[in-house]
């Protein structure tokens, strides 16, 4: 495969949601099932598009619901494949019955999520109305799911290589918070190189509790979320806890820009942290020392940064496209310190960044 | 003949496959669950293919067969034992692949997977055991559940204007394109076990030669759950279960 590395550095122009199938494919994935749904319908285009069954052996299935699709991808991860699948709100509300089930199975899996506006059917037009649902659990039991936020085409690329390597890392299913915005617009891309899939021998070294047909003579593999002696069951929570606190301390992502000297710092990310970009320059022109810090990973939650920068600023304005569910953790964080506003715009509505900076005039600096 | 010679191993004429485990089953007296689970541990030993076959768990009754049958098994969410089936499939085409379900896994909730797998003719076998209620939960009203067949929730007896029908989905399935061998067969006589035997090992064996899905039925018995002796329960399926669901091959590719 490494003759292919000579495109590496080729600068591409797609879509959110293609640069997610062509980084899958690149990086390796086994295998992709998904089901059709608006505004991320292109992954499943792009993936069947490029058959890539013919060149790296990646399985791609349309399925027959996103319910079908998460537990796909289940069997595949419980046999250590990489395996993925994505989808847009109403179909991920589907998911979260296999989400949960990988969460407690101990499953590597990646899930892309290209947020619309909700609830129920709602619209197509982008939102980030499902952080709650994210990052606070959507399935049932208590587990977390790291959970990425890209904000540009480049970034879907590269973290569906670092979804993989972070779900397999920690055994736990990984999504990508993307919006209809991030998967639906073009930008310039460079692709990942070219990583061949795990050979058998490789799944069974890295995976060794894979269950890929038990070895004459080796205990079997089972894969299960069950144990009903509630002491058992405890302690596999505290151990997946434990692993949660890990994954809080190790992967903490985010991007600071302007913070150092800021007054007024806005939080967003995705979409949202695009715009405020644009708010801050436009605020830091008219003299307002204005920062941003968009958080990467929302789980976990970059909390110290917020609360080091608590320490030091006037006042925090969180954006988001949804009636406000990202700003419960940013005052979880902030804990009181100073005052912690909220904009943002629902239905499918991308605030402006004029709107941004009237709001952070209007309800932080008065 | 004294004890001695009874133990002695060269007057052995029965011994248990070292693929089913020695733990205590968890299944009522007279269920049919241990006796399919014995049928599918002789078969991965007589076919040589314990370390080259996986199985997928249902939620049920048969959630633990994990426990009992010495392979590597996968444990689904209820009724999803085929989409999981379909990507270890699709993703290791040289394994044994088979779905182990009950009736309210495979014909209610899961009927969707049940039938899509089908439809796409999946390499794989699905072992189906149907004994006309749910069993792990507590004997409540299956889509199997037969009409006036009382449960925990037809107290009454099912009731058709109010539940509708008893649901034949093996009959359906093999309508589809996608499956190769629809058969329903019983465990309640050592004939119907042999017969049954065969059935499955002919399911494990098309898994193989890319004919597509094949399914086997298993129409059984739930003691517990008829709230009956295991000889009553066995001559209430013949009386009862068979005119609904007849035994024999539906299809056969």
């Amino acid at each position: 495969m490494s003759t292919q590395n000579q495109d590496k550095e080729e600068v591409r122009l797609m879509k959110g949601n293609e640069a997610v199938a062509h980084a899958a494919i690149r990086c390796g994935c086994d295998g992709y099932f998904g089901y059709p749904i608006t505004p991320q319908s292109e992954i499943l285009e792009t993936l069947m598009e490029l058959e890539p069954w013919n060149t790296t052996g990646m399985v791609v299935l349309q399925a027959e619901s996103e319910t079908a699709s998460i537990n796909m991808v289940y069997g595949a991860a419980s046999c250590g494949k990489k395996s993925m699948t994505s989808s847009s709100s109403p179909g991920v509300s589907l998911m979260q019955e296999g989400i949960s089930y990988m969460a407690g199975a101990e499953l590597p899996g990646v899930i892309v999520n290209v947020m619309r506006g909700g609830p129920g059917l709602g619209t197509i037009q982008p939102s980030q109305a499902d952080y709650f649902q994210t990052v606070k659990g959507g399935g049932h039991g208590d587990y977390k799911m790291i959970t990425l936020a890209p904000a540009s085409v480049q970034e879907m690329a590269d973290y569906t290589v670092l979804a993989f390597d972070l779900a397999f890392k920690y055994r736990t299913p990984v999504m990508i918070l993307a919006d209809g915005v991030i998967g639906q617009m073009m930008e310039k891309v460079v692709l990942p190189p070219f990583t061949p899939r795990w050979t058998e021998e490789e799944i069974r070294a890295n995976t060794p509790w894979a269950t890929l047909g038990k070895p004459h003579g080796s205990k079997p593999n089972v894969i299960t979320s069950l144990e009903l002696h509630s002491e058992e069951m405890e302690k596999i929570n505290l151990r997946l806890q434990g692993r949660y606190r890990i994954i809080e301390k190790e992967e903490v992502r985010y991007e600071a820009i302007s913070c150092d000297d800021a007054d007024y710092v806005i939080v967003a990310f995705g979409t949202s942290a695009r715009v405020c970009q644009k708010a801050m320059e436009m605020a830091r022109a008219e003299g307002i020392k204005a920062g941003l810090l968009r958080p990467i990973t929302l789980f976990p939650f970059p909390t110290e940064i917020l609360s080091t920068l608590g320490s030091k600023v006037k006042g925090m304005l969180t954006v988001e496209m949804s009636a406000g569910q990202m700003v419960e953790d940013v005052r979880l964080a902030i804990n009181g310190k100073v005052p912690v506003e909220f904009y943002g715009r629902m239905g499918g509505i991308v605030p402006s960044p004029d709107e941004v900076l009237e709001a952070l005039k209007r309800q932080l600096i008065r | 003949m004294n004890v001695k010679d009874i133990i002695n191993p060269a007057n052995l004429v029965y011994q248990k496959t070292p693929v089913m485990n020695d733990s205590n089953m968890h299944y009522c007296p007279g269920c049919s669950h241990g006796v399919v689970h014995k049928v599918m541990a002789e078969l991965i030993e007589e076919m040589d293919i314990q370390d080259k076959t996986i199985g997928i768990a249902p939620v049920g009754c048969a959630v633990f067969a994990y426990k009992y049958i010495d392979i590597d098994w996968q444990q689904a969410a209820h009724g999803r034992a085929p989409a999981l089936a379909t990507a270890v499939k699709r993703l290791l085409p040289d394994r044994y692949v088979f779905t182990y379900q009950g009736d309210g896994d495979l014909a209610a909730i899961g009927t969707a997977e049940t039938i899509h797998a089908c439809n796409r003719g999946e390499n794989i076998a699905i072992i189906f055991v149907n004994n006309g209620i749910y069993g792990m939960t507590g004997g409540q009203m299956a889509p199997t559940t037969l009409k006036g067949m009382k449960s925990s929730t037809s107290p009454n007896g099912r009731d058709i204007p109010m539940s509708g029908y008893p649901l034949n989905i093996t009959n359906l399935l093999a309508q589809l394109e996608g499956t190769c061998y629809v058969t329903r067969q019983a465990v309640h006589t050592v004939a119907a076990v042999r017969k049954c035997k065969k059935a499955i090992q002919k399911a494990l064996e098309n898994s193989m030669l890319n004919k597509g899905t094949s399914i086997v039925e298993v129409v059984s018995t739930c003691s517990s759950g008829w709230k009956m002796t295991p000889d009553e329960s066995n001559k209430w399926m013949v009386d009862n279960m068979f005119p609904e669901f007849p035994l024999g091959d539906l299809k056969n590719i």
